[in-house]
Parts: structure tokens; C-alpha cells; sequence
């Protein structure tokens, strides 16, 4: 560790980075090992803990330098191990393959060949993690950092450049000229509604009143997407640097990071990077000497989907119970403690030291016309190549799926994209070629949201998934206002009787009515467009709906109440597997010697079906 | 924990002193030295910062990781997430109640388990993903669901 | 003062005003459930919606919480807005049809269908008692436990509050415990013994024409032919 002294003018910061050089040197034996959550589950702690100690135990430690990062982004392969020089990528890397690195890789400069990743197309394997496909096709301007610092090192950080933005802003640019550049830059706001940044900053900085405030949006409460999460866990400084920017823009002293409490990870290295920034001066009073004080404050959410909804989450920093207040007046205007205060979101805030260190003309020569820059998604569900994804604005679906996707699982057919967490629209094959921008987005009847992307294939319902998520909204909505809460509980009471087959032609009609007027009436955003999977797969996928109503039908074999499961007789040898594990013992042996299911006391679990090792059972 | 009741006054004392009147946080607060929030507690907090006890008690319920009720020795969370519900965490709920016989947000008689489901762990690319006692299992079938339960159990009669 | 454009109308109003306030005080009828003038405006109820901007990129506001502005154009009863607050009082049906005070709604706006199972609930939560209780009574001994669709209002733990005086403020301005009037035949969800005309314009215009209330679908011109094509023939 460095000496700890505080920056006290930007020269300081210069010249703390010309010390750690010595951290940039390319030709250190280097391995990272990806310390987050998706490949902790799968034991990479215990593989960085063994390599540690194989590292001490030969006298390596010196030189060999060992690094727990934050993700880095192929979390389908993981546990995942960067090797460098080089950038070695290691996949499915067990605490027992320790040994074998260290000594071909780290020593021999030799491949471990098995742990490689294999190009499904040639069959041959890839080391270098920049030729694999996912992440050649990728633009990563804020992930990539992720792969070189420790993120419980602030030292890391400023060697490969961070705070320089921070110490161009607070040495010679105004406030005004900073929000010019955000404007010029087109940077519009990661957390859904793509607002532009620089206006929302200036609107706030023009509302009257000397007390402003900054907030950080780190709710991040969208099932299938933890973009945040992973700045958050991989770059937490990139978060401070573009909070006190915003803040010396807009004019704000105080700062409150509101981070959800399902991310305990995340809380712990925030907490530790806002630590190391005050130490060095960079949070606190007089930063870099420039007369400009500001510090941040973390505020724990307590759980609940709706705080991620700005009205509610001013209300939840407060310590209070969030619900959400109809907008005007805006944030800008009344916001934490009814002071004027700039809201967004984690990936908002990490954008804005690469524009300032960019300048906005080269920022947005990527991007479209009218939004700059990358935007990180999570590319999960029924696709080969899941995790982490950054392409740029205009990017087509297609080529997220499968180029950088790699496709569907398992050979099965692509079915539909469903974008922007419980809110979004399920789009369907033909808008493949889709511009990933906010308004192609929201024409085509979804949104981006926060850059969830979830992809479901064949063998996927619609109508279930948005009973699905109708049913996640009912119990995350606040409840206040009468639409949303009453609206979406009908919407699901209709689609219960679809799915169990009791739908008419006509509850499609109804279905539609009422899906608009709760998407018209209701007070925030989140009932505002609860309603999305509704209409989206309505227009998309009706003739799917009309099978479950007129046909009593589902195509994609999910709704219970429309299928039965049978055994074919002439495939079955009789091991009788199935009724063994058939839990309402529906499964009776045949006179034949043979398996039939007793239909009236089965209760469709599936759990034969998965049992046969013949395939014999099938859906019908 | 100590077996030794932590005393009421000190702690309200402290967490008063720490957030003021945010309720939220004095919440977390109690919560962390109890376990859960007893009504007594609450009502002592109202009528020592003069905080309506109804906004209290609407804070309490309001949001999901704050509990009125004991919790179990043995924490299951189960992920309900887009990815996780595609990849079946249906099945693993189902399962749960098989082994425990407890559906979401109960807890078994024995005070031992209570399972949960939680909207997303953000670990999407291991889904289906479940939490037991702050410990992360992915990529789960029903088969591991019973596994993970049986060794918690066989611990717990070892120690017992 | 403001000046706005209301129903077409170029119109001053005091500032500081909301779009409700302003309306009525013109003598436009904008239904409510949760305003109460004595009480702080909740805009919970969604009944007293308006369209606002212009056509093209205008939305839907709450009428009771949004304040006047100089240059706002609003329409307080656009094809849009009414279809909306049908759809809305049918719901509101649908959760209670024994409150006589949403029977006179149906009755008033001339909805005459409840394609939902009616529940019979006790609360549209529409917060009037907790304001009451809080505002008026001074009291904060009742208000809102739990979220979405289990939200409700409660005393705190569920047991008898002790700041409760029993002043039955919260039951004198409760909405949904007012009881339906006994008519001859059997209760249905949907009583509509006071049904009211529906207004013919809209098949015509995409606004209101006049603020008769009740509507009495102008037994002139344009209003006659309506009557003749309007949609359930139960004029």
C-alpha cells in the first residue's frame, strides 16, 4: 500500500500516478480471478485462496501478482481466470486446476489446453479472451477497467487513469462548461427513461436554492439484470468520480448512494471505496484544493421494487416508507429533503468521467445520433453465451443474441427478447433488427429499462410470462393508486383464466381495454408501464393467446391446465422410473408391462418426464 | 448472538442517535439486534422519538427485508427472477414444500426453516439460484434442492 | 393570476390553484373518490384525470394534484379522458358494488356493464379516513399497512389504537361504506336505477360539448340522430 496523503491540488493526483507505474507494467505475471457473485457461487474464492498458497508456498508471491476483480463478464464459462500477459481466459476453472496454472502458465509460459474456450464453429480452442466472439464483438469502454483493478484498491484505480476527470473538472472547467460537454456528448440516462443528462443537470442547477443534492440510483431492482451490481461490485470509485462531478456541475454539497440490501457485496465495497476517497481528499471538504466540498452518504434500501421509481426513492433515502408522489413538480425541483437534487443511475454516473476524459465529440462518435456511447446489458435466459454484454447505442438485437450471444441453448428456435426488466415488451423474431436505442425501443412496445435482456425460446410461453411478471408487479406495487394496484390484479385475474383455460375471445378484448387504461391512468412510472408485457405480447404473439382461448391449446407446452403428459406405450421398456418418482402416484403399471398415467390424479409436474431416460414421455 | 437480551433502551438510545427520525434506517437498525422487530420494541421507539407508531408499523411492513414475525433458525431464499422462472425455480419451490412442507413466506413448525422468495440474487447466469444461510447455490435441479435440505437437516440432528 | 385554456375555453384562474379547483370553480364536474376539500389531495383515485398539452403529446394528470400553469391547455372531458374514467368506475364497480356512492357513479356516467367478478370488498383505499383521522382529528390513529394488492388500512399491529377517540371520523367520510338504496328486485353488481343519458356528443366530437350535468343528451339535431344509434339502445 501506498502512504496515504491527501490530494490536496490535481498535480497530486499526476504525481501519485507517475508511483504506480510500476502497476501498469504489461509484462508482470498477472492472474485474475473474477470474485463476482455468479462465479463465487461456483467457488472462485476458494480457487483465488488456492492459488495463494501455492503462490506462497513457491516463492512466488513477489512476483506473481494475483487479483480478485469484479465481473468479468462471461458468466455462462465461469468461474472465470484471466491470465496475463496475454489475457489468457481460463474457463470452468476448478480450486483443484490451481497447480496446474501456475506451473505451465505462470512458469512455462504453456497453455492449459482443457480450460480453454472452444469456437463452437471450429472446434479449436481460443486463448486469448479478445479473440473470443462475445467479447470481440463487443465495445467494452466501461467494463474493460473492470478486468485490471482490485476494486478494494483506490491505488488501482488511479493508476489506470482514475480521477483524471475529476481533477480536469475541478482544475479549470465551470460548472457550465461540464454540463455542455454532457449535453454535447448526448449522454442520456442509463436508468430507463433516457433522459438527457446534461438538461436534467441543468435544470437542477437553474432550480433556486443554495442546498442541492445529488442521488445515486442503486436500486437496481429489475429481476434479470445486475449491470449496476457489477459496476458497482467491479468499479465503485467510476461511481464516485462521476457523482462528485455531477455534483460540482449542478452545485451540490451532499450526495446519498441508495443501494439495495439484496446486494451485500456491493454495499461492503462501496462503503470501502468511499473510505479510501476521503482519505485521499477526494470526498470531504476542499477537493483538490478548488474550494469545492463534497461528501456521500449511503442510504440502505429495505427491499421494495417500487424504490427504484425516483419519487419513491427520494422518499426511501429519506428513511421513509417509498411510495411514489405524482410528478410535477420533478425531482429537479423538489427533491431529497424538498431540495432541488439530480437523480440517476449507477451506469449514468460511471459514463461520466469517459466523457470528460473523452471529451463529448469522440464520446459520441459511438452511439447513434441521438445517444452517445455504450450501454451495458445482461444477456441471460435461453441463450448460449449469457453475462455481461456493452455494445453501443444502435446495435441490432440480432447481433446481440446471436453474434455476441452465440444463439439458443440447446438447438432449440429463438422465440422472443424480452427488454427492460418486469416493464418491458417481448419482442418477437421479426424485430430482430432492431436498433438497441431508447426510442426504436419504446416504438416497437418495450423499453430499454435498465438493460435487462432476457431471451426465451420455443419452449416458452408468453402468455405465462406475462402472468409472470403481472404477478411480480402486483406484489411490488405500492399500492396507492387504484389503476395500478386494482388494474394489474384484474389483468391477472384474466389472464388465470387463460392460462387455465377458461378464457374467451372476448377477455382478449377486455384484456387490452384495461391493459391501456392502467398504462393511461396510473400515477408513476411503474404502473405506467406495468402493463407493457401485456400489450407487447398481445401484439406480437395474439395468435398464441387466440390457441389458449379457442383451442384450449399452449403451444409451448408451459400451462398445465392445457396439456397432459403421456407415455408412449411403444417406446417404454417398463423400468418404471417414472412412477417411482411421480409424486401423487399417478404412474400404474399396465397389464402389458408398460407405464399409463391415471389423468385424474396427476397433477402435471413433469417429474416423469424428466425421469425417463427414453424420452417415451411426451406432452400432448 | 448472546443469550443475554440486548438491552432495549441502550440500543434504541444508539440508533436514534446514529439516524434521527428515519424511520427506514432505525428499522434496519432494531432488526439487526433482534432478528426480527418486536412489537414492544416499536412501541418504545414510537414513544421515545414521538414517530406515529401506524408509520412505524407501515414501514415495517411495507418493505420485504424487514420482519415482524421471528425468523427461523435456517434462512431459504429462493430466486424468483425472470431468468430464474424460465430456468424453473417453480420446480425447486415445489420441492421445497415436498422436503419441508412450507410454501413461500412460511415457516416450518419447528422453527427451523422459513423460505422466501426474492425477486433477483442477480446471479442470472446461474439461475436457478437459491440462498441458504447466506450461502449462494446455482444452476439447481429439485434433485439438489433435497440434497442441500437433507445436510442442513443431518447438521443439525449431529448437533442436536 | 393565470391564464389557461380550459375545455377550449381562455380562462384566468388565481395562481397557486389546482386544475380541479380551477374546474369547478368554472362549474365543471370532474368526479372524485379520494379529494375531500378540508384534506390534503392524495390523487390515489384516478377518477378526476384530465388531459393535458397539446393533442399529439398530451397525457393523463390527476386534476387534484396538479397546479395551474400559465399557458396549460387542459381538457377535463375528452373521448379520451372519459373512456379512461368509464373503464376506471367500472373497476371500482367490480371491487364494490354495495357502496352506494359508486352505484351513483355508474349511474351518473352511464356505465352499464361490470365485466369483472364483482368481490364485495370493504375499502377502495382511497385514504380519506387516514387523512381525516390525521389532518382533521389530529389523531394518527389509523393509516396503511402492507403494499400492492395487500395493502391496507389498519391500526398499528392490527389491535386497537391507542391514540383512537372514537370519534368516527374515518366512517363519516368513508365512500365505500355508505350502503346502496334497497330497490325491489335482487342486488346485482350493477344497479343503474338512476341511470343518466350517456352523452351523445362524443360520437361525434372528441370532446364534450356542454356541461349539463346530467347530461340530457340535447334532444336536438345531432343529439336526436345519437339517441337513435347510441350503443346499448337503453336511452
Amino acid at each position: 500500500m501506498e502512504a496515504t496523503s491527501r490530494l490536496a491540488v490535481p498535480e497530486d493526483l499526476a504525481g501519485l500516478r507517475e508511483r504506480l507505474k510500476d502497476r501498469l507494467d504489461e509484462k508482470k505475471p498477472r492472474l485474475v480471478v473474477c470474485g463476482d457473485t455468479g462465479c463465487t457461487v461456483r467457488d472462485s474464492r476458494e480457487l483465488a485462496a488456492a492459488i495463494e498458497k501455492i503462490l506462497s508456498e513457491q516463492g512466488l508471491s513477489d512476483r506473481v501478482e494475483l487479483k480478485v476483480t469484479g465481473c468479468l463478464g462471461f458468466c455462462e464459462k465461469g468461474p472465470l481466470m484471466l491470465v496475463f500477459p496475454g489475457a489468457i481466459l481460463y474457463q470452468k476453472v476448478q480450486p483443484s486446476d490451481a497447480g496446474e496454472i501456475v506451473e505451465k502458465t505462470v512458469l512455462k509460459n504453456e497453455l492449459v489446453e482443457r480450460l480453454l474456450y472452444t469456437d463452437p464453429e471450429s472446434g479449436l480452442p481460443v486463448a486469448c479472451a479478445y479473440d473470443i466472439p462475445f467479447y470481440k464483438l463487443q465495445n467494452r469502454a466501461l467494463l474493460e477497467t473492470c478486468w485490471y483493478i482490485n476494486p478494494l484498491d483506490i491505488y488501482d484505480y488511479i493508476a489506470r487513469g482514475g480521477y483524471a476527470a475529476l481533477a480536469k473538472v475541478l482544475g479549470g472547467m465551470t460548472p457550465e462548461a461540464v454540463i455542455a460537454e454532457m449535453k454535447e456528448a448526448r449522454l442520456r440516462g442509463r436508468g430507463g427513461a433516457g433522459f438527457a443528462t446534461g438538461l436534467k443537470w441543468e435544470f437542477c442547477r437553474s432550480s433556486p436554492g443554495e442546498e442541492k443534492y445529488i442521488l445515486c440510483n442503486a436500486d437496481e431492482g429489475d429481476p434479470g439484470a445486475f449491470m449496476d451490481r457489477s459496476l458497482l461490485e467491479g468499479n465503485p470509485h467510476a461511481v464516485l468520480e462521476g457523482m462528485i462531478i455531477a455534483a460540482y456541475a449542478v452545485g451540490a454539497k451532499e450526495g446519498v448512494i441508495y443501494i439495495r440490501i439484496e446486494y451485500p457485496t456491493a454495499v461492503l465495497k462501496l462503503e470501502e471505496a468511499v473510505r479510501q476517497a476521503r482519505e485521499l481528499g477526494l470526498l470531504g471538504k476542499d477537493i483538490f484544493g478548488s474550494g469545492f466540498d463534497f461528501d456521500v452518504i449511503i442510504s440502505k434500501g429495505a427491499g421494495a421494487f417500487v424504490c427504484g421509481e425516483e419519487t419513491a426513492l427520494i422518499r426511501g433515502a429519506e428513511g421513509k416508507v417509498g411510495e411514489p408522489r405524482q410528478k410535477p413538480p420533478f425531482p429537479a425541483d423538489v427533491g431529497f429533503r424538498g431540495k432541488p437534487t439530480v437523480i440517476n443511475n449507477v451506469e449514468t454516473f460511471v459514463n461520466v468521467p469517459l466523457v470528460i476524459n473523452q471529451g463529448a465529440a469522440l464520446y459520441h462518435s459511438t452511439g447513434t445520433e441521438s445517444s452517445g456511447g455504450t450501454k451495458i446489458f445482461c444477456l441471460v435466459g435461453k441463450v448460449k453465451n449469457t453475462g455481461l454484454v456493452e455494445v453501443p447505442f444502435g446495435t441490432t438485437l440480432r447481433q446481440i443474441i446471436f453474434g455476441i450471444g452465440g444463439g439458443i441453448k440447446d438447438g432449440k428456435k429463438f422465440k422472443a427478447v424480452q427488454t427492460g426488466g418486469p416493464s418491458g415488451g417481448c419482442l418477437p423474431e421479426a424485430m430482430l433488427d432492431l436498433k438497441v436505442d431508447f426510442s426504436d425501443l419504446a416504438q416497437a412496445g418495450s423499453i430499454m429499462g435498465s438493460g435487462g435482456m432476457i431471451v426465451m425460446d420455443e419452449d416458452t410461453c408468453v402468455v405465462d410470462v406475462a402472468r409472470y411478471f403481472l404477478q411480480f408487479l402486483k406484489s411490488e406495487s405500492c399500492g396507492k393508486c387504484f389503476s395500478c394496484r386494482v388494474g394489474i390484479d384484474r389483468l391477472l385475474e384474466i389472464l388465470d383464466r387463460i392460462i387455465a383455460g377458461n378464457g374467451s375471445v372476448e377477455d382478449l378484448a377486455l384484456l387490452e381495454e384495461l391493459a391501456v387504461t392502467v398504462k393511461d391512468t396510473t400515477m408513476c412510472g411503474l404502473g405506467q408501464t406495468s402493463a407493457n408485457p401485456v400489450l407487447s405480447t398481445l401484439r406480437y404473439f395474439r395468435d398464441e393467446y387466440l390457441a389458449h382461448v379457442r383451442d384450449k391449446r399452449c403451444p409451448a407446452g408451459v400451462c398445465r391446465s392445457l396439456f397432459r403428459y403421456r407415455i408412449d406405450e411403444d417406446l417404454c421398456a417398463g423400468c418404471g422410473a417414472c412412477a417411482e418418482q411421480c409424486p401423487a402416484g399417478a404412474i400404474k403399471e399396465t397389464d402389458e408391462g408398460c407405464y399409463r398415467i391415471d389423468h385424474g390424479l396427476c397433477t402435471v409436474c413433469g417429474a416423469c418426464a424428466e425421469t425417463c431416460a427414453l424420452d417415451a414421455i411426451t406432452k400432448d | 448472538m448472546s443469550n443475554k437480551l440486548p438491552d432495549v433502551e441502550e440500543i434504541l438510545e444508539g440508533a436514534v442517535k446514529k439516524h434521527g427520525l428515519a424511520v427506514v434506517p432505525l428499522l434496519q437498525e432494531i432488526q439487526e439486534h433482534f432478528r426480527y422487530l418486536p412489537e414492544e420494541v416499536l412501541r418504545k421507539l414510537s414513544q421515545k422519538t414521538g414517530i406515529p407508531l401506524i408509520e412505524i408499523y407501515h414501514a415495517a411492513t411495507f418493505y420485504n427485508s424487514l420482519y415482524l414475525t421471528p425468523r427461523a433458525k435456517h434462512q431459504i431464499n429462493i430466486c424468483t427472477g425472470t431468468t430464474c422462472h424460465i430456468r424453473g425455480s417453480g420446480k425447486l419451490i415445489e420441492e421445497v414444500f415436498q422436503v419441508l412442507g412450507i410454501g413461500p413466506g412460511e415457516t416450518t413448525s419447528d422453527g427451523n426453516f422459513t423460505l422466501e422468495t426474492v425477486n433477483c440474487l442477480g446471479c442470472c447466469a446461474v439461475a436457478p439460484a437459491m440462498v441458504v444461510d447466506g450461502k449462494y447455490y446455482g444452476n439447481l435441479t429439485p434433485g439438489d434442492v433435497r440434497e442441500i435440505l437433507n445436510k442442513i437437516m443431518e447438521k443439525a440432528a449431529v448437533e442436536e | 393570476m393565470v391564464q389557461m385554456t380550459l375545455n377550449g375555453l381562455r380562462v384566468e384562474v388565481e395562481e397557486g390553484m389546482t386544475i380541479l379547483e380551477a374546474a369547478r370553480f368554472y362549474g365543471i364536474n370532474i368526479p372524485t373518490l379520494c379529494y375531500h376539500e378540508g384534506l390534503s389531495p392524495y390523487g390515489a383515485c384516478r377518477l378526476c384525470l384530465v388531459e393535458i398539452g397539446p393533442s399529439g403529446q398530451s397525457k393523463l394528470v390527476s386534476s387534484c394534484t396538479h397546479r395551474v400553469e400559465e399557458g396549460l391547455v387542459v381538457r377535463t372531458h375528452s373521448e379520451r379522458v372519459v373512456k379512461r374514467r368509464k373503464m376506471l368506475i367500472e373497476l371500482y364497480l367490480a371491487t364494490c358494488p354495495q357502496s352506494r356512492v359508486i352505484q351513483d357513479l355508474a349511474s351518473k356516467y352511464h356505465v352499464t356493464r361490470v365485466r369483472f367478478t364483482p368481490r364485495y370488498e370493504d375499502c377502495i383505499l382511497c385514504g380519506l379516513c387516514v387523512r381525516m383521522c390525521a389532518e382533521q382529528m389530529q389523531g394518527k390513529a389509523i393509516g396503511f399497512a402492507h403494499r400492492g394488492s395487500n395493502r391496507k388500512v389498519a391500526t398499528p399491529f392490527d389491535v386497537k389504537s391507542e391514540e383512537c377517540r372514537l370519534c368516527g371520523g374515518c366512517m363519516y367520510i368513508c365512500p365505500a361504506c355508505q350502503s346502496r338504496c334497497q330497490g325491489p328486485q335482487e342486488e346485482e353488481p350493477l344497479c343503474n336505477a338512476c341511470l343518466n343519458l350517456d352523452q351523445p356528443c362524443l360520437n361525434y366530437f372528441d370532446d364534450n360539448m356542454c356541461f349539463m350535468d346530467p347530461c340530457v343528451a340535447c334532444e336536438l339535431g345531432a343529439g336526436r340522430e345519437a339517441k337513435a344509434k347510441s350503443r346499448d339502445g337503453r336511452l
